[in-house]
């Protein structure tokens, strides 16, 4: 174990006015592991990456950066690629509009030297691809492939400029399954040639899986660093959190009530293409009670949901009954007159507007409540907001505070609060803990059991199986725009959701 | 609520600082811009004579500009609104002089012309996804073409005197004053009554200073200009009729479902229609609002010439475009200020009226108008990298 450090990051201290993002951050990355950093959101894993690659340059920062026990100070992105660095963001930096090869290629010379000699640029792509193991023919539009292939196509392009250092942000939260399998055996590869990898990410079980060690930073300090054998899981959450979680689902056993929501024999297609998207859907939610709904990616579960909801323009069939009465529904409006309500799983593109206060963004579906005399009234807004806030615990200086001042967590928090402020009968929640911190995912549990236990249908749509499993009263399966099967809590594994999961994709 | 409450509240008064300084750079560069042509043209520019033409002037542009911020806000864009200025203008000229019809019912016919095409437009915007620069640009030509074709190239000339009053008279010296006082008795009204009510709300307070300051210097605005136009012929009946409009306008962006819905609409569309807003509709009568006021502007526009011609109104969108991008708006949508458009406008005005002053080439004119209006929009994009960059 003795080998040397590829990169070592010393006493790194970073200060945004009258913020300390980072003090005093060590990290030391030995020379052909993958290392994994850990840490709650606004921990400093990304100010302390972005130092790394040159986004926050030199002088900006207090400390000393290594790499191959040489020191670096880089100016700008461009000094930290020549170095050696490639990082990767969670939001991809390609074109959807090229094709793979002048994707993997593009700012590289082959692409930059004034005339492009396709035949070359085309079977290097594949030399590349052959080496990642990734079976994708480089002549193919990017936009045509899996958000999933995307991802593994921008690696590909890290490796072409002979990156010794690759960080990865989150790199399988777009990712499938056999997806994140790829991506796994594309680290163990890179291995092999000596490459460094910096693993960001929440899942704690892939970092238990594919790490070598972990460093975990907690409040822009460094709590520990350790080699992956020393830990489980429960030891990185509680150094993540500073305090141990006995239990992380506050799951509790409650009757239920009548039948509130019926889906019978519901179709939806796609507004151009005519594909059907879903296929003959019917199933049903009792108030009070916590239907999960699991698939993998493209199973057809936020197309079935958003359509319900009214959010897409495209044919629908079969019925839709509130209370056992037939509603319909034809845009979002509706939904909300009828108590349904939709969080959405990608809060920044479909939640927020960033340039409106947490008081605006809270009162944004519901501008009907916080009328006087037919006129917003500012006071009955922030009585709404406040409520709402001290309701979902929300962290911030000011309800003034603009979203983008916000971390995910309490990002998700007013998406949260604006739906709660519609008074929902059926709240659909698709997948409402993505990319947040540990502390802030176990706040909005307790407050979907609270709203379960008030007598809300609530509908969690998850990829993540544990939160799936240990939150919902039943389980439905999609796979493929169809329900292949459902789950009472007693009886769901995720041995049994993945089996029903997969049925169909493979024929 | 709140965790190290301390560290937090040094951050936020350093945030309000920038803000207040962002505010007051317009403010500056109009001093700055007054200084320089006061400078350049003997003291001529700030004459009570110039200034009194400058605020009427700055009237049409600024009723354009009130417009195209909630259009800008929408994440939109108006280039038809000197054509439709124009046209608006025209007719009211063909109906006025031609026909007879006396000014109330041609003022109402020229508004209700203005947007009935601006809901045209708005149309087929929101209910035929074709990009408004298009749209607008299609109509830039059409409604000149229509406002050459109806008035077969000529000038329409001359309006009578009720028509030439709207915006051609002036406020009495005492009526103006006393509108004056109870404007700066009404900003510190209300200033007050916001302070004390976000003291009672436990809500961020900007220092006094800043808060009393910026407006003590308002209130010196005010009274000197109300004062030098005084020494002229008064307060130019426009300037009310902007005053009033951009109240209005401040008003409906700040208390009604609609005004908070565009503002939604051009910061998220995505999230403002999944939380059930409308987005076709409030987009149609955005441009049915900027049409209107378009025909408000023609108005103006044909009064203060006291004819209408066919060139009537050409570029004022550029105008009314840099006047909105200068006073804050962004062209990306979701943020927009009206009081910056109008100074914006004024801004504007100004560079045109002192350049004129200085017998600079009308090509000059263009020249340089052309640049503010890159560099405005460079700048707004310029504060904004800077502010993502900052945000970890």
């Amino acid at each position: 174990m003795d080998r040397k450090f590829a990169l070592k990051m010393m006493n790194i201290t970073k200060e945004f006015p009258g913020v300390k993002a980072l003090e005093n951050v060590n990290l030391k990355v030995k020379k052909g592991e993958v290392h994994a950093l850990c840490g709650e959101n606004g921990a400093g894993k990304s100010t302390l990456m972005k130092i790394l690659s040159g986004v926050y340059p030199f002088g900006s920062y207090i400390g000393e950066i290594f790499i191959n026990d040489r020191e670096v100070q880089f100016l700008d992105i461009k000094a930290s690629q020549e170095a050696g660095v490639a990082i990767i963001y969670q939001e991809l930096a390609l074109v959807p509009e090229m094709t793979v090869a002048e994707n993997i290629f593009l700012g590289s010379d082959l692409m930059r030297s004034g005339i492009i000699s396709w035949e070359k640029l085309y079977a290097e792509s594949q030399k590349w691809l052959d080496m990642t193991g990734l079976d994708i023919d480089p002549q193919m539009k990017l936009g045509d492939l899996t958000v999933g292939k995307q991802q593994l196509v921008e690696i590909t392009k890290a490796l072409t400029k002979n990156a010794d250092i690759l960080i990865l942000d989150e790199p399988t939260s777009a990712l499938t399954e056999s997806e994140a399998e790829v991506l796994f055996s594309i680290l163990a590869r890179l291995k092999e040639r000596n490459v460094t990898c910096i693993y960001i990410s929440h899942k704690l079980d892939e970092v238990l899986k594919i790490a070598d060690s972990v460093t975990v930073l907690r409040d822009g300090q460094t709590v520990s660093t350790d080699p992956i054998s020393n830990l489980t899981e429960n030891d990185i959450v509680s150094k993540m959190v500073g305090r141990e979680l006995t239990e992380f689902y506050p799951f509790e056993e409650r009757p239920f009530g009548n039948e509130i929501f019926r889906v019978n024999n519901y179709s939806f297609y796609e507004n151009e293409t005519q594909e059907e998207l879903v296929a003959n859907v019917s199933f049903n939610l009792r108030k009070g009670e916590i239907l999960g709904v699991s698939g993998l990616m493209g199973a057809g579960r936020t197309e079935l949901f958003i359509s319900l909801f009214g959010g897409y323009n495209g044919k629908k069939t079969g019925e839709v009954y509130l209370e056992n009465e037939l509603i319909s529904i034809n845009k979002p409006a509706d939904s909300i007159k009828h108590g349904i309500a939709y969080v959405s799983e990608d809060r920044k593109r479909y939640g927020l507007v960033p340039e409106m206060n947490i008081i605006k963004n809270t009162t944004l579906a519901s501008l009907d409540k916080v009328k006087k005399n037919r006129l917003l009234d500012a006071d009955m807004e922030l009585e709404k907001a406040e409520e709402y806030a001290k309701k979902m615990n929300l962290k911030s200086h000011s309800l003034e505070a603009f979203m983008s001042q916000l971390s995910g967590g309490n990002q998700q928090k007013v998406v949260l609060s604006k739906w709660l402020l519609t008074n929902p009968k059926v709240l659909i929640l698709d997948e409402p803990t993505r990319g947040i911190d540990v502390g802030a995912k176990f706040e909005i549990y307790k407050v979907i059991v609270e709203l379960a236990k008030e007598g809300v249908g609530i509908v969690l749509i998850s990829s993540e199986l544990p939160e799936v499993l240990g939150m919902s009263d039943r389980v439905m399966v999609m796979s493929e725009g169809r329900i292949t099967g459902e789950l009472p809590r007693t009886k769901a594994t995720q041995e049994e959701i993945m089996k029903l999961a997969t049925i169909g994709s493979d024929i | 609520m709140t965790t190290n409450n301390e560290n937090k509240k040094t951050k936020e008064s350093k945030i309000s600082f920038k803000f207040n300084a962002q505010s007051y750079a317009l403010i500056i560069a109009l001093v700055l811009i007054a200084v320089l042509f006061a400078v350049l043209t003997g003291g001529e520019f700030l004459s009570s004579r110039n200034l009194s033409n400058l605020f009427t002037q700055m009237t049409v542009i600024s009723v354009l500009a009130i417009g195209m911020t909630f259009v800008i806000v929408t994440a939109h864009i108006d280039l038809s609104v000197g054509s439709l200025a124009g046209l608006t203008g025209g007719i009211a000229g063909i109906l006025h002089v031609w026909y007879d019809w006396n000014t109330g019912i041609v003022v109402l016919a020229a508004v209700m012309v203005g947007a009935l095409l601006g809901l045209f437009q708005g149309w087929w915007v929101a209910y035929r996804a074709v990009p408004a620069f298009i749209v607008t640009l299609g109509g830039m030509l059409i409604f000149r073409g229509i406002l050459v074709g109806i008035t077969g190239g000529q000038t329409i000339a001359p309006m009578d005197q009720s028509f030439r009053s709207i915006a051609g008279s002036y406020l009495p010296f005492s009526l103006g004053y006393i509108l004056a006082v109870s404007g700066i008795i009404l900003l510190f009204f209300f200033t007050i009554r916001r302070r004390a009510r976000r003291r009672e709300l436990q809500l961020q307070l900007p220092s006094p200073f800043m808060d009393f300051g910026k407006i003590s210097l308002y209130a010196v605005g005010i009274l000197l200009v109300t004062y030098i136009l005084s020494r002229y012929q008064g307060i130019p009946l426009p300037l009310i009729i902007v005053v009033v409009l951009g109240g209005i306008f401040i008003f409906v962006s700040s208390k009604t479902a609609f005004g908070r819905s565009i503002y939604a609409i051009g910061g998220n569309k995505e999230a403002a229609a999944l939380s059930g807003i409308n987005i076709k509709r409030n987009t149609f009568l955005v441009f049915g609002l900027m049409g209107a006021l378009a025909g408000i502007a023609g108005i103006i526009l044909t009064s203060r010439l006291n004819a209408a011609t066919t060139g009537a109104g050409d570029m004022y969108e550029l105008d009314a475009i840099a006047a909105c991008v200068i006073g804050g708006t962004s062209l990306a949508g979701g943020r927009g200020y009206i009081v910056g458009s109008i100074i914006g406008a004024l801004i504007m005005v100004s560079i045109d009226n002192g350049m004129s002053m200085m017998n600079i080439p009308t090509f000059w004119q263009y020249i340089v108008k052309g640049s503010i209006l890159i560099v405005a929009v460079w700048v707004d994009i310029a504060s904004k990298n800077k502010t993502s960059a900052s945000v970890a």
